[in-house]
């Protein structure tokens, strides 16, 4: 049995376990489940968080964001008053940003501003109109899909242009070109001179109330400090609301990956300072990112223990087939010793037979691991991703696990009695 | 040991040796096979002196629990003497380990049993070559030899057959052929035709003669009075120890021609 003979083995160890065609098959099912639910578990997990990240990513890991947050508790206010609700990033916020933090590269502001957009007879609501400054483009890393977005001179002459989030002119004209059409905003006309691609969305970056983040559009903030001023006034029935907001959003740029938490930690010591109120939150995407690779590390321990739990109860069952299969062919293991076998022979002989059930089950088990993530995304649109370590993890622990748990059977069989084995039935 | 578990008078022990003049093949000197269950001591070989020449046709009898058995299983290789020596082929058993007897087994023995012991997942032509399978330099021409021992045995039409889809007779010509195939010094025979009806029996026992015309050396174990005297000598076991050796008819038979 050595040499060449190792195909012949491994043919008679197929057709040793071919004798027992049940029993073979349900022992490779738990090596078999056990594999694909490692390479599954795995894919779904790195899935979730590869889609986390990558929402993070885009953010930019080099950016810090200041926004605007309505005082928690002005929320539980009778909606039958009149009022004015002054909160929120300041210009003097933009400008101590600006000018006292070192390391930072580009400050952006802006803000939002409540008016409707109307092209034609179609009408957008209430659409997510960004007034701000052409570097918004760069630091938040959008790109630009048609046309141009806003530009220095857009700014410093107060043009009455707008670039477009797709969404937007997909809603306003449908499929004609929007560039060069005019969008009407509350009153007055603003030229298309671009659009842009659309804004990533992750979990914690939820949109505020009733707004439509996904129809945006974009103005200059000079032009929108001349028509439409800081104010944003709501109407609804026998009410009247006006919110006061300089800056909904400082959009900081940090030269440098390494000062981005220092520059985080110095935003909020300074807002602290001069606001009142907690009207505002400082979002780290560096910071999210590091929050979702400790989440994703978790994850992925959980799932790997509970598949690997698995892997082990596949490698328990192969070893109770084998303690089986050896004791019922004590006979067998008699006649090959009386014929000249040597202990190892009857070894190599075992354990070639543990080894093609647990690489038969690992290799059925990577072709279903494979297929589960792509079935769990068609039906759920949960996001997985086999790593190409997956699979080959998987498969190596499954036929480790075939040779572990197959020493000591084989171990018992080489070690028999010939005289022994023989006489018994 | 008697049957009764009472110690009886040991019969005198005889040195079994035809004394001829071919080279001995397996000789015991003093060989004792003692096993121990709990306190008590079973002597199953008791002082066993025989050598069996080449060419020779012994058969051996005696009662059950006489250590007929041991004895073959000594011979075999697969147990090995308390006491005393074994030399097989002039080679000094005891000074091997377990995987030069295995390998001894593999070039040097021919095992024949009652029950066949054929491999169930094999078919005839694989079985007949598994001791060569074990041989650490086997034979080029192995399978070749394994075909024409199965013709012989007349089984050449059935290369490919399970041991499941032969009848007993034709099981233990595949064993035989199995037991010849490493071209053994000694073929090992254990109640060989126990389990088959007197005509099967009989082609069994013929197809031994023929060996045995061809120059090998086979003893082989048995209860039939009838089936011992197809041997050449008659070797008696009782309580561990060779009780009686008889030269049967046809030894002299063989002599006279």
């Amino acid at each position: 049995m050595r040499g060449s003979g190792i195909i012949a083995s491994v043919r008679l160890g197929i057709s040793s376990l071919m004798l027992h065609k049940l029993r073979s098959g349900l022992t490779t099912l738990g090596v078999l489940f056990g594999t694909s639910s490692v390479i599954a578990m795995l894919a779904i997990g790195e899935g979730a968080s590869a889609e986390a990240q990558e929402q993070i990513k885009r953010l930019g890991s080099q950016n810090v964001i200041l926004r605007s947050v309505k005082p928690a508790e002005d929320q539980n206010q009778g909606s039958q008053t009149t009022r004015i609700l002054s909160y929120g990033l300041t210009n003097d916020d933009y400008e101590r940003v600006a000018t006292s933090f070192p390391s930072v590269g580009r400050v952006v502001p802006s803000r939002l501003v409540a008016q409707e957009a109307r092209f034609e007879d179609r009408m957008v609501p209430q659409p997510r109109i960004v007034a701000t400054t052409p570097e918004w483009l760069e630091v938040s890393g959008r790109l630009v899909e048609n046309g141009r977005f806003l530009t220095k001179s857009d700014s410093v002459g107060a043009k009455n242009v707008c670039v477009l989030g797709t969404e937007l002119a997909r809603d306003l004209f449908l499929f004609k070109d929007p560039i060069g059409q005019r969008v009407k905003l509350g009153a007055d006309y603003f030229d298309v001179v671009g659009t842009i691609t659309p804004r990533v969305r992750f979990d914690s970056d939820a949109p505020g109330a009733g707004e439509e983040t996904t129809q945006e559009l974009f103005i200059p903030l000079s032009t929108a400090d001349n028509w439409f001023g800081d104010m944003n006034v709501s109407r609804r029935a026998g009410s009247f609301n006006a919110e006061e907001v300089e800056l909904h959003e400082l959009l900081i740029g940090v030269d440098n990956k390494d000062n981005v938490i220092g520059i985080a930690n110095a935003a909020r010591e300074m807002l602290e300072r001069f606001h009142d109120e907690k009207d505002y939150e400082v979002v780290v995407p560096l910071e999210l990112l590091a929050q979702a690779e400790e989440t994703k590390r978790i994850f992925n321990i959980v799932l790997g223990s509970i598949a690997g739990i698995s892997l082990l109860v596949g490698g328990i069952g192969i070893m109770n087939v084998m303690l089986a299969t050896v004791t019922e062919r004590t006979r067998e293991i008699g006649i090959r010793r009386a014929l000249g076998a040597k202990r190892q022979d009857i070894v190599a002989q075992f354990l070639v037979e543990t080894v093609v059930l647990s690489v038969g089950g690992g290799l059925f088990g990577v072709a279903l691991g494979l297929a589960i993530p792509q079935i769990v995304q068609w039906y759920t649109d949960m996001p997985t991703l086999v790593t190409l370590q997956a699979p080959i993890l998987a498969f190596t622990i499954s036929a480790g696990i075939g040779v572990l748990f197959g020493i000591y059977p084989a171990w018992r069989a080489s070690h028999m009695d010939p005289v022994d084995a023989l006489r018994h039935e | 040991m008697s049957d009764n578990g009472v110690p009886r008078e040991s019969p005198v022990a005889v040195a079994a040796d035809s004394g001829g003049t071919s080279a001995p093949v397996a000789q015991f000197q003093s060989v004792q096979r003692i096993y121990r269950m709990g306190d008590q001591e079973v002597r199953a070989l008791d002082g066993v002196d025989l050598t069996f020449r080449a060419g020779e046709y012994w058969s051996i009898v005696g009662p059950s629990g006489s250590g007929k058995s041991t004895l073959l299983n000594v011979l075999g290789c697969l147990d090995r003497p308390s006491e005393g020596t074994y030399f097989l082929g002039g080679e000094d058993t005891g000074e091997l380990n377990d995987d030069a007897l295995s390998e001894l087994r593999s070039r040097r023995l021919g095992f024949i049993f009652q029950s066949y012991n054929l491999i169930p997942q094999l078919n005839v032509l694989d079985n007949i070559m598994v001791p060569l399978l074990y041989q650490s330099h086997p034979p080029a021409d192995g399978e070749e030899r394994a075909r024409e021992l199965a013709s012989r045995v007349g089984l050449g039409d059935r290369l490919d057959h399970r041991p499941r889809e032969l009848s007993g007779g034709q099981m233990q010509r595949v064993a035989i052929a199995r037991s010849l195939v490493n071209d053994p010094d000694l073929v090992l025979a254990d109640e060989a035709t126990g389990n088959l009806d007197s005509q099967t029996s009989m082609e069994i026992l013929d197809l031994f003669d023929e060996l045995h015309s061809e120059g090998k050396t086979i003893v082989f174990v048995t209860h039939e009075a009838s089936v011992s005297e197809r041997a050449q000598r008659v070797l008696v076991m009782g309580d561990g120890r060779v009780c009686e050796v008889r030269e049967t008819a046809r030894l002299a038979q063989e002599l006279a021609t």
